[in-house]
């Protein structure tokens, strides 16, 4: 039974390059904490997050189009954290999972990040201490249809977005006579001099 | 089972030392003046080869507390199997304690970690930088007056926007 397949067929360039991007995500696994053994659940063979084309965890950010922040960053890891990011090939995503990555969970103290998103840009948050392996495959699948729907051959709705989109900084919730804030000359090796 | 009380009494008699005790625990109580003889004669005649551990302690607001911070060695001795906990106080508003690297090189680090989180000093320390925080950092993260939630540090950092990333 022959199928008449037509000798051409029209079609966007976005569209396209979405359907590619979308089901051949490489996640970044940026694994701080337990939930980054659920991560490693999700890639193995009973979840198998390759069935969605995301199984290419790749350890070198600029192979990687996908950064799953996966367990509590804390306050000396955001320079890290912000240099993989910058490191990562456009266009970029950012699956930000668990409770501590999302707002700090339990460790609402002085040296852990209330939430990534305070300092790099986030997609999807994944609820949960740790989340579930199918809670991940979720976002995934999410994310699969936000890059479908907003998505771009040449990544230009990236470039809208100038203003930051995540929370107000906590020091708002200081009194004024707490507030002391590092001076953050960047100095060392850790630390980005200029973004 | 060396007497340390008692060999400490015959060393130097003019010295009075407040001594506690709980359950197995011996503590002696050392002025920060007469520290480092006394953890000297520890070391060479009694054999204590071992500073097990060196913490810092913050007793702002503990009840019957009349100074502000503890520095406590706990020493062993591999020899006799003894140990021994020596105290010494001190206050704001310069905390100055003497290093004792000079006698447990161990106590390198040990003494950079007090200083990091309670910003006693360690005088005649060989490196005495933070080793925990990073350097930026200006407070001392476990005296009692430092709030729960910190003095803003966490908010320094610049956050990074789509169109920049």
């Amino acid at each position: 039974m022959a199928v008449a397949l037509p000798d051409f067929i029209v079609t966007k360039l976005d569209w396209v390059a979405n359907q590619a991007r979308a089901h051949s995500l490489w996640p970044m696994p940026f694994a701080t904490a337990c939930c980054g053994i659920e991560l490693m659940a999700t890639a193995s063979s009973r979840y198998d997050i390759a069935r969605f084309g995301s199984e290419a965890m790749r350890f070198s950010p600029r192979q990687c189009d996908l950064m799953i922040v996966a367990g509590r960053v804390v306050m000396k890891m955001v320079p890290v954290m912000q240099r993989i990011w910058l490191q990562m090939t456009e266009p970029k995503w950012c699956i930000s999972m668990g409770a501590c990555a999302s707002s700090g969970g339990v460790f609402d103290t002085y040296a852990v990040v209330q939430g990534i998103d305070r300092f790099i840009p986030v997609d999807v948050y994944v609820p949960g201490c740790p989340p579930r392996p199918e809670q991940l495959i979720r976002a995934v699948l999410d994310l699969q249809e936000k890059i479908k729907l907003t998505g771009t051959i040449d990544a230009r709705e990236f470039a809208k977005r100038q203003d930051f989109e995540g929370p107000a900084p906590l020091a708002k919730q200081l009194l004024p006579d707490e507030t002391m804030v590092v001076p953050g000359n960047f100095s060392t090796a850790t630390r980005q001099r200029f973004i | 089972m060396i007497d340390i009380e008692a060999s400490l009494k015959s060393t130097f008699p003019d010295k009075v030392y407040a001594k506690s005790e709980f359950r197995d625990n011996q503590r002696i109580d050392v002025p920060v003046s007469d520290l480092i003889m006394v953890l000297t004669y520890l070391k060479n005649q009694l054999k204590f080869d071992m500073l097990a551990e060196l913490c810092g302690i913050d007793y702002l607001q503990y009840p019957s507390a009349r100074d502000r911070y503890g520095v406590n060695y706990v020493l062993s001795s591999t020899e006799t199997n003894q140990r021994i906990i020596i105290r010494t106080k001190t206050n704001d508003p310069d905390p100055v304690v003497p290093s004792v690297v000079p006698l447990w090189e161990g106590a390198n680090w040990l003494e950079r970690e007090v200083f990091d989180m309670f910003g006693i000093r360690f005088e005649g320390h060989p490196d005495l930088r933070r080793i925990l925080l990073p350097p930026e950092f200006v407070s001392y993260p476990l005296r009692k007056d430092y709030p729960l939630r910190g003095k803003g540090e966490r908010h320094n950092f610049h956050q990074l926007t789509r169109a920049e990333s």
